[in-house]
């Protein structure tokens, strides 16, 4: 596999076990800059797994093993001295928002603040604006920047998470099922916004929502029990010519 | 349709039982505080007067006041505070956010928590081979606060622990995801949501700390000693000690006298839990997740 400047993460024989138990298997993929890369598959299936190993989360879960090669712009993660870099290059939205007990302004400030890059008063409320505005959250709480954000409503604790992540001025976003507890007129907004944000930044896109990655996702790869069953264009993958009967049965609804 | 049945009817029943004899327990268990706070004011208040806070003993202790006895309390608990705390959070730290969860962490933890039970006799012993004799801080306020402190320490740890455990691992792995160090989400996330429930492992220590007597008996409290300490390095009167004394020890002392010190070293560690308690119940105010 060679590297271009088309491929912003390069995976290769990626194997993840907890323990004994193994997560993931053997799963070499590219995501190249600037798309949509979805990944479906019903749970359990190592998908969380995935967005782990790749911003090395695996430091700070004891048993958690990780082999086989991450490269993000042609240079091995585990090769990176300064993983406190690396993770800033990537940010991560979760199942469940994770409003910190902090003012909403505070949530969208944390990482500039703790990378040291906040720079003036003006300079940072301009940043948190910004996000806001791009996360399509900044209309609902421009007049109470200084309440809590664990307070906000499930949908907007979410695209908080979300605007957060973008504070960091990421290179990558990876979501993880961020719709779960999203009403659908807020997951359509975000949807729209994660459409904007690809001229910018690659996005990963784990769901469980078959339809949300045919929306959205350029490229799918289908996750089925710790093992890569098929990646191709969504189109084709969506337009029943999978190569693997099991992608077409999860696809078409016959089991997940 | 909506009519209740004999299900229901029964489980209406079971259920009165288990309040009535919940509540029983309750009122069972409150029943001695109750009359121990009422014999402490029936008989205590009449000892109670500007002078008795404020002056020094007289007359080999059947008079006069117990001013340095209060003062030598509030030392012994804020210096030992100032030992204890520090360490103890330091610890919970080390133990909740950095240990790697194997054999040696769980036997450090279990450890921390039997000696919790260690009788406060056993402490006052260290105390005096360690902090007297060893470290020839002499019989002092410095020698029986520390004692104190290592009495105080390990619950100190196991509820700094708790809290900290509380603090849900979402906003570690939030913080950690955004390229925060260990101790930045330490610092800016885990400890401000931790802190009212560390301050409540503390408060329960100030009350033990104020009460023990056999710990600083040995250690740096001194029976009769009618003028106040002027540095650590100085012997101390403390409440504890002198509701022992005043109680068992001294002929002829007035029967309001030893009741009246009582009411006094209750109210002293009542007061501090009030403001503790009130700070905490501000802070808690603005937690909510």
């Amino acid at each position: 596999m060679v590297s271009t400047a088309q491929n912003k993460i390069e995976v290769q024989d990626l194997s993840i076990h907890y323990g004994a138990h193994k997560a993931l298997g053997n799963v070499s993929l590219t995501v190249r800059t600037n798309e949509i890369f979805g990944i479906i598959g019903p749970a359990n299936s190592g998908k969380t797994s995935f967005l782990n190993a790749v911003n090395r989360m695996d430091m700070m879960r004891p048993n958690m093993n990780v082999s086989g090669t991450v490269r993000i712009d042609g240079i091995e993660t585990r090769s990176w001295r300064n993983v406190y870099a690396l993770r800033r290059k990537i940010g991560v939205v979760f199942p469940l928002p994770v409003g910190l007990p902090l003012t909403v302004y505070d949530n969208v400030a944390l990482a500039p603040r703790l990378a040291g890059t906040a720079g003036s008063k003006a300079d940072l409320d301009e940043l948190v604006e910004r996000c806001l505005r791009r996360a399509a959250l900044w209309d609902e709480v421009k007049d109470r920047l200084n309440h809590l954000g664990s307070l906000l409503s499930g949908g907007q604790q979410q695209r908080l998470t979300i605007a957060r992540a973008l504070s960091q001025s990421p290179e990558i976003l990876m979501l993880d099922e961020f719709s779960i507890a999203v009403d659908p007129v807020t997951t359509m907004r975000i949807e729209d916004v994660l459409k904007e944000l690809k001229e910018e930044i690659t996005i990963i896109l784990v769901t469980n929502l078959v339809q949300q990655a045919n929306r959205l996702a350029d490229r799918t790869a289908f996750f089925l029990n710790g093992e890569c069953v098929e990646i191709g264009d969504t189109e084709t993958l969506f337009s029943g010519s999978a190569k693997d009967p099991r992608t077409n049965d999860y696809i078409g609804g016959k089991f997940g | 349709m909506f009519e209740a049945t004999s299900i229901n009817h029964r489980n209406d029943q079971v259920q009165l039982r288990y309040k009535i004899v919940f509540g029983t327990m309750l009122v069972i268990l409150i029943i001695p505080v109750v009359i121990i706070m009422f014999t402490l004011i029936s008989k205590g208040s009449h000892a109670m007067s500007w002078s008795f806070l404020f002056e020094d003993p007289k007359n080999g202790m059947t008079a006069g006041g117990i001013f340095p006895a209060i003062f030598g309390t509030i030392w012994l608990v804020v210096v030992s505070l100032l030992a204890s705390v520090p360490l103890g959070v330091a610890a919970a730290i080390y133990l909740s956010e950095y240990a790697p969860d194997n054999l040696l962490t769980r036997l450090i933890n279990l450890a921390t928590i039997n000696l919790a039970g260690v009788p406060s006799i056993v402490h006052a012993l260290f105390g005096v081979g360690a902090f007297v004799v060893f470290f020839k801080f002499g019989t002092s306020i410095l020698a029986a606060s520390l004692t104190l402190a290592i009495m105080t320490l390990p619950v100190v740890i196991v509820s700094s622990w708790e809290s900290l455990q509380s603090v849900p691992r979402a906003f570690r792995e939030a913080c950690w995801n955004m390229g925060a160090t260990r101790w930045q989400t330490i610092w800016h996330v885990v400890l401000p949501n931790a802190f009212t429930g560390i301050l409540t492992g503390v408060i329960l220590q100030v009350s033990r700390a104020a009460g023990e007597t056999a710990p600083i008996m040995f250690t740096g409290a001194a029976m009769f000693l009618p003028f106040l300490p002027n540095s650590v390095f100085d012997q101390t009167m403390a409440l504890a000690l002198h509701l022992f004394v005043v109680a068992t020890q001294v002929p002829d002392v007035p029967e309001s006298l030893p009741f009246g010190v009582a009411l006094v070293l209750v109210g002293i560690v009542l007061i501090m839990n009030t403001v503790a308690i009130w700070i905490r119940m501000h802070l808690r105010g603005k937690k909510k997740w």
